[in-house]
């Protein structure tokens, strides 16, 4: 266990029933840096991701053994509330979700007000705040009220990276957050990805390599449930050490 | 010659013609109860008639009467209604809900008189000991009940998973999401199923004949009788007078208006949206 | 630090309550039925079901529920009889005929049906129908087939028949709407095969359509009975009230009485207990009727219908 790392998975085992999604996985996911995680589709990625903040077990018949801390702590240790930890670790979609009842502004104070935590807080402030960081703002502040389904793709991402940070998470995970966009809107968040990073700690899901060799600083390649390769990310795809990596980041599977 | 193409085409559009039939055999009686009930009906309706009470050859007291009862029963039912939808829509994936699901089904099969004669049974005999208004509305709310929790719990499930989960992974517990989130969202489809279901029970007699009888006065209070326009219609149409029938013939005509306008509402409020309710099964 | 808060299992568990009020119902309703006919029973025995009298006068009191049954299987099989083809061309055509443009607004219309009360039906039933009834199909089928029994006696027009007919009118929204959707979720496939083999449009809903879907379209039928069984209003406005030995109809054309329509006429002005109780007994003979009809339906779903239809619930 290293005490340098934000978050830390330790043994970690995961099934849907009887079928095993993760196999002994042990990957640092270290402080204010972007960690991708790469691999075909059902190498288990996604379900990783969603073990992080512990959406895994909303999932009926969804088990999983070993250990996962954040700040050192096991998140699923007895006791500990998983509404507090998906508090502290945030998280996008892959497909943009914003509240279809609310409007913009809401939808960015929807975690705070539904949360309790709006109390003593300025909404105001904390919604441009938040649609500032993830740099909407310019293009919605005339427009707050309007609902948060009429804006584009891209946008709506956006305002959904902004409504998870305006929650001051600790931790922000994405998983495939690009893959419902055009190149343009990818490429805004892209960039959004590499900001984020001086604030937050970010955790990327991606199946486009060349994505993850832009944005991220370390990436885990992910193969049938296994952690096949991890390190930093030039050398993942300049030097590959596993034949596995090399293959598949020269194309030959997935 | 049975065989050859054009007496099979022939016989292919004599039934052609012959579903067009049924359709405007059945379209048929609607009209009739449509045009008798205005035209017998509409000559009844004058101030008078609305407001006078039954002795004085008006139907005031039914008009209230129907109204309190709507009332009434949707204050009960609706939100047991909803929420017991809610419980099935979002929490409802283990064997108890699967039960209660399957109660609710058979539950809405009973016959009405039935459910009039257990109001009758419990409410009447133990609780209120005389006919009342109150033992009037929860034998309609046994039959609103049901019907609520089942549409609440399809326009829940019409709710995309990824608004629950964006929800979820804010933080927010299932509960604010469940109310804060997905309800709103569910919005239009849990009024219409309401609706429809109030549309329903607004035009059941039987479980009023045993809960509250029937009154030729106004509201009287929770521990008396009381009208209502099914039960007039009723009642009159086994007098004796022309007036008297003349008089059933105006409270169906104002039930029918009430009735059909929910109805109506309901549909043009559901354009566009892909679903059909039955009201009855 | 991190805690658990109970919020969410205080919330679910209320909910979870509130939910048990259709168990709540269920068992007032069970509850009142068997303990409310228990007296009729313990008086009568098995022959509250074969009897057919129906006498409150003290010292002569007799209560027999035959009758009823009998009214209320002729009047649903009547209903059936008329109704089903009935809704089987609506549903046809609608499916499968009619232009687009036509078809909600008929659509709709058919299933307005479904709104009007049960109690105005019974009064149109009463100073409409009866008439057309009585004229147009009672009167010439007793004048030329009255030889026969069933249409023989003296007919009035309120009578089992016409409450037949009300109840036909009353279930072709249902078994109409339901077969609708059952026929149109039949997969295009199947009809592409039939063209392809030179069926007509007709041959092919005859032979491979309706048989596709024959099991929802049965599912369909026993909703629509379920309904008619326990019909009350109308059914009570336009029978004729018979009780008693008089209500074993040997005609169309007699008056008659179903369970509901009994219970409707008699529950309120019973004098005594035990009367009482007798209306309590009839009332979970219909029970047990409709429950029974839908569990044999079930069975003959399952059983019969071996090949997967495209069934609607």
């Amino acid at each position: 266990m290293d005490k340098n790392m934000k978050m830390q998975s330790i043994n970690l085992n995961a099934w849907f029933g009887l079928k095993q999604a993760l196999k002994d996985v042990n990957i640092a996911i270290k402080p204010n840096a972007v960690t991708a995680i790469i691999g075909p589709s059902g190498c288990g990625k996604s379900t990783f991701i969603r073990i992080l903040n512990r959406m895994h077990e909303l999932i009926p018949n969804a088990k999983l053994t070993g250990q996962v801390l954040l700040d050192g702590e096991d998140i699923y240790a007895k006791d500990v509330d998983p509404v507090m930890i998906r508090r502290r670790v945030g998280m996008v979609f892959q497909k943009p979700n914003p509240f279809p009842t609310m409007s913009i502004y809401d939808n960015v104070a929807a975690g705070l007000k539904l949360t309790g935590a709006k109390k003593g807080r300025n909404l105001d402030e904390i919604v441009k705040a938040s649609l500032e960081r993830a740099t909407l703002w310019d293009e919605v502040k005339d427009d707050l009220k309007k609902p948060g389904t009429s804006i584009s793709g891209g946008q709506q991402q956006r305002l959904c990276i902004a409504r998870a940070i305006a929650l001051q998470p600790e931790v922000i995970l994405m998983d495939e957050p690009c893959s419902a966009l055009d190149p343009i809107a990818t490429a805004k968040i892209e960039q959004l990805v590499v900001e984020l990073k001086q604030d937050y700690t970010v955790v990327i899901v991606t199946h486009n390599m060349q994505q993850a060799s832009r944005v991220s600083d370390f990436t885990a390649f992910m193969y049938l449930g296994s952690l096949i390769e991890f390190g930093p990310t030039r050398d993942i795809f300049e030097s590959p050490k596993n034949p596995l990596t090399e293959k598949y980041i020269t194309g030959e599977f997935g | 010659m049975l065989n050859s193409y054009r007496f099979r085409r022939y016989k292919n559009k004599l039934f052609f013609a012959l579903c067009l039939a049924c359709v405007i055999i059945a379209i048929v009686p609607l009209v009739s109860i449509l045009v008798e009930t205005v035209v017998r009906g509409a000559s009844q309706i004058n101030l008078h008639f609305l407001t006078a009470n039954v002795l004085q050859g008006g139907i005031g007291p039914s008009i209230q009467g129907t109204l309190i009862i709507i009332g009434l029963t949707s204050a009960i039912g609706i939100p047991i209604g909803i929420f017991s939808g809610i419980y099935l829509a979002e929490y409802g994936n283990n064997k108890y809900a699967s039960n209660i699901r399957v109660i609710n089904n058979v539950l809405t099969q009973v016959p009405s008189i039935i459910v009039g004669m257990t109001a009758f049974g419990i409410i009447i005999l133990y609780v209120t000991r005389t006919y009342s208004p109150f033992a009037g509305a929860v034998a309609l709310s046994f039959m609103l009940i049901p019907i609520v929790a089942r549409t609440t719990e399809e326009s829940l499930k019409l709710v995309p998973n990824s608004v629950r989960e964006a929800s979820l992974a804010l933080g927010v517990h299932k509960w604010r999401t469940t109310l804060n989130v997905v309800l709103p969202a569910s919005k239009s489809g849990l009024v219409t199923g309401t609706l429809l279901g109030v549309a329903r029970i607004a035009g059941e007699t039987a479980p009023l004949l045993f809960t509250i009888l029937g009154s030729s006065f106004f509201f009287q209070g929770f521990n008396a009788p009381m009208d209502a326009l099914p039960l007039r219609i009723f009642l009159n149409s086994r007098m004796n007078t022309a007036e008297e029938q003349a008089a059933a013939w105006g409270a169906a005509l104002i039930l029918i208006l009430i009735v059909l306008a929910l109805n109506i509402i309901v549909r043009v409020a559901s354009r566009g949206r892909n679903f059909r309710w039955t009201i009855n099964g | 630090m991190m805690r658990r808060i109970t919020g969410d299992k205080i919330f679910q568990i209320a909910i979870a309550a509130i939910a048990a009020s259709a168990l709540a119902i269920l068992v007032a309703n069970a509850y009142v039925l068997t303990s409310g006919s228990a007296l009729v029973f313990d008086t009568f025995g098995l022959d509250f079901l074969t009897g057919t009298s129906w006498n409150a006068v003290e010292g002569r009191e007799a209560f027999g529920v035959l009758p009823y049954v009998l009214g209320t299987l002729l009047t649903s099989g009547i209903a059936l009889l008329i109704g089903v083809p009935l809704s089987l061309g609506i549903a046809i055509f609608l499916a499968e005929m009619s232009p687009k443009k036509v078809r909600v607004p008929l659509s709709y219309l058919v299933e307005l049906l479904a709104a009007v009360p049960s109690v105005i039906y019974g009064l149109w039933g009463l100073f409409v129908l009866r008439f057309w009834s009585q004229n147009y199909i009672e009167i010439p089928l007793n004048q030329y087939l009255g030889w026969i029994p069933l249409f023989g006696g003296t007919p009035l027009g309120l009578d089992i028949f016409t409450a037949g007919l009300i109840l036909a009118i009353m279930i072709i929204p249902t078994i109409a709407s339901v077969s609708r959707e059952v026929i149109s979720a039949v997969p295009n496939s199947i009809r592409e095969g039939a063209y392809s083999i030179g069926a007509t449009k007709w041959e092919t809903i005859r032979h491979w359509v309706l048989s596709y879907g024959r099991s929802g379209i049965f599912g369909a039928i026993i909703l629509g009975l379920g309904r008619a069984v326990g019909e009350t209003m109308a059914v009570t406005m336009v029978i004729g009230n018979a009780t008693g030995p008089k209500a074993m109809v040997s005609s169309l054309f007699d008056q008659g009485q179903t369970l509901p329509s009994l219970i409707a006429n008699g529950f309120i002005e019973s004098p005594d207990p035990l009367s009482k109780s007798a209306y309590v007994g009839a009332g979970l003979v219909l029970l047990v009727m409709s429950i029974a009809i839908n569990v044999i339906a079930y069975l003959m779903v399952t059983r019969l219908f071996k090949v997967k239809g495209g069934a609607v619930e």
